[in-house]
């Protein structure tokens, strides 16, 4: 119970993003790319907020450069037939 | 793909949407009000408290009754209305994916409006993924939507007006409060949120935090979190840089932490239309540019609500307001004149709501937002002259 989970989803440390951080990462699509945080259920709602604030700190950036990760469809999790169909209709 | 089209769409059905709704069906707007929630009125009905401000704000009238009325003269004015339904993504040229009741469906409106609203931040400490940690807002819809208790003896987390008002009507619902911790050195919230329940013997611990939840073990709680959830948490004292202070530690037994730590703006639709923005502490984080029409940097987008910044339910009623009057008038449905006086008449209640020690900091941030808008188009007009 010492390790404290920034993302929950994904189960990544503060010294996960740490790390990605040393290996170059300046942006929260940089760390997601690295890490997987933010790339589970939730999308990133929970922790992302929490991510821009380690890359922040440890960048010595200020917390307006550091934008949220790129925005895409869909943004909610939705069942992958019903946008590709699960069947053989033509969408 | 099945297409679907209207006039003007809000996507959110909140206070801010279902107002924005309301105004621009009201000016004879065809309106289409999609939300992915299964009910509307967004967190209206989960506030059983009396609203605060003037009489034209509804002062002294309770949330879920405002709401009330609010569904009443939207369902009356004709909006179209579709729940349970996903926008879920959206092209700079405005076209949108939507699920309706699990179809895909091409959405087409010539007048956007965003009124998402905002969701809740989350805190880090050790055992803060145990079960019996959750949001307050998910109290707030357990007590008063669900009806169940989320736990016998609640840590709330943040004395801003959500962590004392979830508090008392955590009270009010029967379940102990165990305390109220907040990081600052003062209390955030209204004194008088505040005074309730110091007065129901809740204490209120500033400048402290919750270091560590406790628990795991089979002998959780047997209500809420159960077996397995938290069974105590350690506090302790900040210092004034916000550094634990060692050996100031304390616990108390709890089996639901409750974490009112601010929220943030639900933008990513915002985003991925292509919107510019603005970093706004006060707003809660990046939000976007808008008008005094709450036009956005992409034409015939407009926002309202928390989405353009955190704020109250009464200031998103008004924004939302000003986006269906603006909607209506852009589609040539007000003449500018009949525009204008509607809109002088929300933006001078807006401005009343942002006045006095809690709204002025809220007023600050909306002017460096309107500013930052008028700095972009004023760049654009430039660069459409060379």
């Amino acid at each position: 119970m010492t390790e404290i989970l920034i993302c929950r989803c994904q189960e990544i440390t503060r010294e996960d993003i740490r790390r990605a951080v040393e290996d170059g990462a300046t942006t929260v699509d940089g760390v997601k790319r690295r890490t997987r945080a933010c790339m589970g259920l939730c999308q990133g709602k929970t922790c992302e907020r929490l991510v821009q604030g380690i890359i922040a700190e440890l960048t010595g950036k200020s917390r307006a450069e550091i934008l949220p990760q790129k925005s895409r469809m869909p943004v909610r999790p939705v069942k992958i037939g019903l946008l590709g169909g699960a069947d053989d209709r033509p969408v | 793909m099945r297409n679907v089209a209207a006039e003007v769409a809000v996507i959110g059905a909140g206070p801010a949407g279902l107002c924005a709704a309301y105004q621009a069906r009201s000016a004879g707007a065809d309106v289409l009000l999609i939300d992915e929630n299964k009910l509307p009125g967004g967190q209206l009905f989960k506030q059983i408290h009396k609203f605060f401000g003037s009489g034209e704000h509804q002062a002294g009238v309770r949330g879920f009754d405002i709401a009330k009325a609010l569904l009443t003269r939207v369902a009356e004015s004709g909006v179209r209305v579709k729940l349970d339904s996903l926008v879920y993504g959206i092209q700079p040229d405005k076209s949108m994916g939507l699920l309706d009741a699990e179809e895909n469906c091409l959405l087409r409106a010539e007048k956007v409006v965003i009124a998402a609203g905002a969701k809740e931040n989350y805190t880090p400490f050790a055992g803060s993924t145990l079960p019996g940690v959750i949001g307050a807002g998910a109290a707030q819809t357990m007590i008063h939507i669900n009806r169940v208790l989320p736990g016998k003896r609640v840590v709330m987390v943040g004395a801003g007006n959500v962590g004392l008002i979830v508090s008392y009507q955590l009270l009010q619902a029967g379940a102990e409060v165990a305390a109220v911790v907040e990081a600052a050195p003062r209390i955030g919230g209204y004194g008088v949120h505040a005074a309730k329940i110091r007065r129901a013997g809740v204490p209120i611990y500033v400048g402290h935090t919750i270091s560590r939840a406790y628990g795991g073990t089979d002998g959780g709680g047997d209500c809420g979190a159960g077996a397995g959830g938290v069974e105590h948490v350690e506090i302790v004292r900040l210092d004034e840089n916000w550094r634990p202070v060692a050996g100031s530690e304390f616990t108390l037994d709890a089996d639901t932490v409750c974490l009112a730590v601010g929220l943030s703006p639900m933008t990513e639709l915002i985003w991925m239309a292509g919107c510019r923005f603005e970093y706004i502490p006060a707003f809660g984080g990046h939000v976007p540019l808008h008008d005094h029409n709450m036009e956005t940097t992409v034409g015939g987008l407009y926002v309202a609500g928390d989405v353009t910044g955190v704020e109250e339910a009464s200031t998103a009623m008004e924004e939302g307001g000003l986006a269906g009057v603006a909607a209506a008038e852009a589609l040539g449905y007000l003449s500018a004149s009949a525009a204008a006086r509607k809109k002088a008449e929300i933006a001078a209640r807006l401005n009343s709501l942002r006045e006095g020690p809690f709204g002025d900091a809220r007023r600050a941030a909306k002017e460096k937002q309107l500013a930052a808008m008028a700095r972009f188009c004023s760049c654009e007009a430039e660069r459409g002259a060379v």
